[in-house]
């Protein structure tokens, strides 16, 4: 089965990336071992959204509101409960799932421009309750100096967890695009109307995508506090599910791959950047317009088209 | 484990609402009344602009807050220019948004409109990058500090409706917003640029191939749509402190009363707005703390109700 999944080319280079990041932590600062597992964990919830957005051809306007579900989910348990760590791990992505049934059963009903601003106006509402229950939630400021085991408090302790548990999660996501279930999808994505003649249930299929993706926004949400320790309503806030879906177009929403690179563009270009200059902001907006007018296929869709190798093209067509 | 319990206690303590007896007085109901209708009157004139473009375009601006934030920051800035008096203001309130509609036409000719033949979620983001870029724009010309402007002399101090005093400038406000919808009406209905405009909004083909040139139907609305925004940014701001995140907080409301209103309808605008501005001062009177989320609980209720809008939309 692995040999299906990742044929025999691109097996090596993947190896050897993972083995460079296996291995970097003890020699570069502790800043730089920080960013990456930022980078992981954005890439996770990229890699999430574009399951319904590339793959699904969905308008999710409002990602954010299930990864910050997620992160609220293991931050309370953390601070209000004396329940183990486990217990919050393991209710953050499901939480974080119910959420996204909840708010996706109504959004399925419509399509395109209204699915997303349903969509934009459910998760609102859960913003608007999360930012204003002070005493529960922190309201405005957020909740800070979540306590967490000591095998994982560590800068590097928490690198190699976030690590260990995204590749395990990106090797979930790329066997559920290769499936049958996945292959739909991308059909259901191209003519809605043909799949419903065929007898396929869209509204299903779709609504089973959108579990399946906030599951793994709020496991993305539960690494986010693990990497920072806390948690703030920003999180749900439309202007970070807008920069996810940027994260996504801007690395190739057609690809597999692409929001992984979208997502460490963007972290690394806000952190550096915001090193020198305090208006990210327009440069994020500028580097947008640069990518809608040069790029609209993305950074790796751009790379793929220029210098797709012949091995991976017939498995890059079948994904596109 | 008694540290929980209390949490929960305070949790649950701010969470009950206000004392009903001195709360729903007919001084204050009529009070919140009016105060929600002014609020929603200035929604009305920045959401009509919104759904104007929306209608036309097919697209909804998600830089139309940055612009009304432009429009309160030029009204400021005219107004100091203009020595700061009652006479500054008026011709600030009048200039600030035309100072709007030029930065609109100048984004729109120099990039949007060679985004016209693309897919729409294209035209969305750059409409996200134009807020974005508008965004920083207003904080490095005009600094991240809160400004307030004087209203004119004239329009000062309160005068007492029902038993509560009002705000001399609201009622202003209350007077202006039925004037712009009302101009707005004669605009869409009675004259030709704005008939051609709507016809645009059902079917652009149709409108190109009697030879008028679409691009610049779009060019027209997108400026007028902003101008609005700035007109709203101008009225609204001896009202509110003018401050750097103005444009986050409209543009969400401005976008949920386009959608439970009617895509592109202007009607559905105005009604979108009275059920946002309403709900929002009559939450304050009765859940003070959660008064942000009745806004927000009314668009859902309309949108499971009517999931297209509570009027029709223009396509």
């Amino acid at each position: 089965m692995f040999r299906d999944i990742f044929n025999g080319r691109s097996i090596g280079p993947i190896a050897g990336f993972f083995i460079v990041l296996l291995v970097l932590p003890p020699i570069i600062p502790r800043f730089y071992t920080y960013i990456l597992a930022v980078i992981f964990v954005t890439a996770l919830v990229a890699m999430s959204l574009n399951m319904v957005v590339g793959h699904g051809g969905l308008f999710q306007f409002h990602h954010g509101v299930f990864y910050g579900v997620g992160a609220y989910t293991l931050a309370l348990m953390l601070t209000k409960t004396s329940l183990p760590i486990w217990v919050g791990f393991v209710a953050g992505p499901i939480i974080a799932a119910l959420v996204g049934l909840l708010i996706g059963a109504f959004c399925v009903r419509l399509t395109r421009l209204y699915f997303g601003m349903l969509q934009i106006s459910l998760g609102s509402l859960v913003w608007a309750i999360a930012f204003r229950w002070y005493s529960l939630t922190g309201g405005d400021d957020g909740i800070h100096g979540i306590p967490m085991p000591s095998f994982i408090s560590s800068s590097n302790g928490a690198y190699y967890f976030v690590l260990i548990v995204v590749v395990i999660c990106l090797m979930i996501l790329f066997m559920i695009f290769r499936s049958p279930f996945g292959e739909t999808l991308q059909a259901i994505r191209d003519n809605p109307e043909r799949c419903e003649a065929i007898g396929i249930n869209v509204r299903r299929h779709q609504l089973l995508a959108i579990v399946i993706a906030t599951f793994f926004a709020g496991i993305a949400g539960v690494l986010f506090v693990v990497v920072e320790g806390s948690v703030f309503p920003d999180l749900m806030f439309w202007v970070l599910s807008l920069e996810i879906f940027i994260m996504c177009l801007l690395g190739g929403w057609f690809t597999f791959a692409g929001p992984i690179l979208g997502a460490a563009i963007m972290v690394s270009l806000r952190t550096f950047v915001g090193i020198y200059t305090e208006y990210w902001t327009l440069i994020l907006g500028i580097i947008l317009i640069l990518l809608i007018f040069f790029l609209p296929e993305g950074v790796w869709g751009y790379i793929i088209e220029k210098f797709g190798s012949r091995p991976n093209e017939a498995v890059e067509k079948g994904s596109n | 484990m008694a540290q929980h319990n209390d949490n929960a206690k305070e949790a649950a303590r701010d969470l009950l609402p206000v004392d009903i007896g001195q709360t729903f007085t007919f001084a204050a109901l009529s009070s919140q009344f009016l105060v929600g209708l002014s609020r929603a009157m200035i929604l009305f004139i920045v959401s009509a602009g919104m759904s104007f473009v929306l209608g036309v375009l097919r697209v909804p601006n998600v830089a139309h807050g940055s612009l009304y934030m432009i429009g309160a920051f030029s009204a400021f800035s005219l107004s100091n220019l203009l020595g700061g008096g009652s006479g500054g203001f008026w011709v600030a309130l009048i200039l600030a948004p035309f100072v709007v509609a030029l930065v609109a036409l100048v984004a729109e000719r120099s990039l949007f409109c060679h985004l016209y033949e693309r897919e729409h979620l294209m035209l969305l983001l750059f409409t996200f990058a134009l807020m974005l870029i508008l965004g920083d724009l207003v904080k490095i010309f005009w600094g991240a500090d809160y400004r307030s402007i004087m209203a004119p002399d004239m329009l000062r101090g309160s005068v007492p409706i029902f038993g509560s005093p009002f705000p001399r400038y609201n009622l202003f406000i209350l007077i202006i917003g039925p004037l712009v919808a009302i101009g707005l009406w004669l605009f869409s209905n009675k004259t030709k640029v704005g008939k051609i405009a709507r016809a645009a909004a059902v079917d652009r083909e149709m409108v190109g191939a009697i030879g008028i040139n679409v691009s610049w139907v779009f060019a027209f609305a997108f400026v007028l749509g902003c101008f609005l925004a700035g007109l709203g940014g101008a009225l609204v701001s001896p009202m509110v402190s003018v401050s750097i995140g103005m444009d986050h907080d409209i543009i969400m409301e401005a976008f949920l009363i386009v959608t439970i209103g009617g895509l592109g309808n202007m009607w559905g605008a105005l009604v979108g707005s009275l059920i946002f501005g309403l709900t929002q001062s009559y939450g304050v009177l009765f859940w003070p703390q959660f008064a942000i989320v009745f806004p927000y609980i009314a668009v859902v209720i309309v949108l499971l109700w009517r999931p297209r809008g509570m009027l029709k939309a223009v396509w």
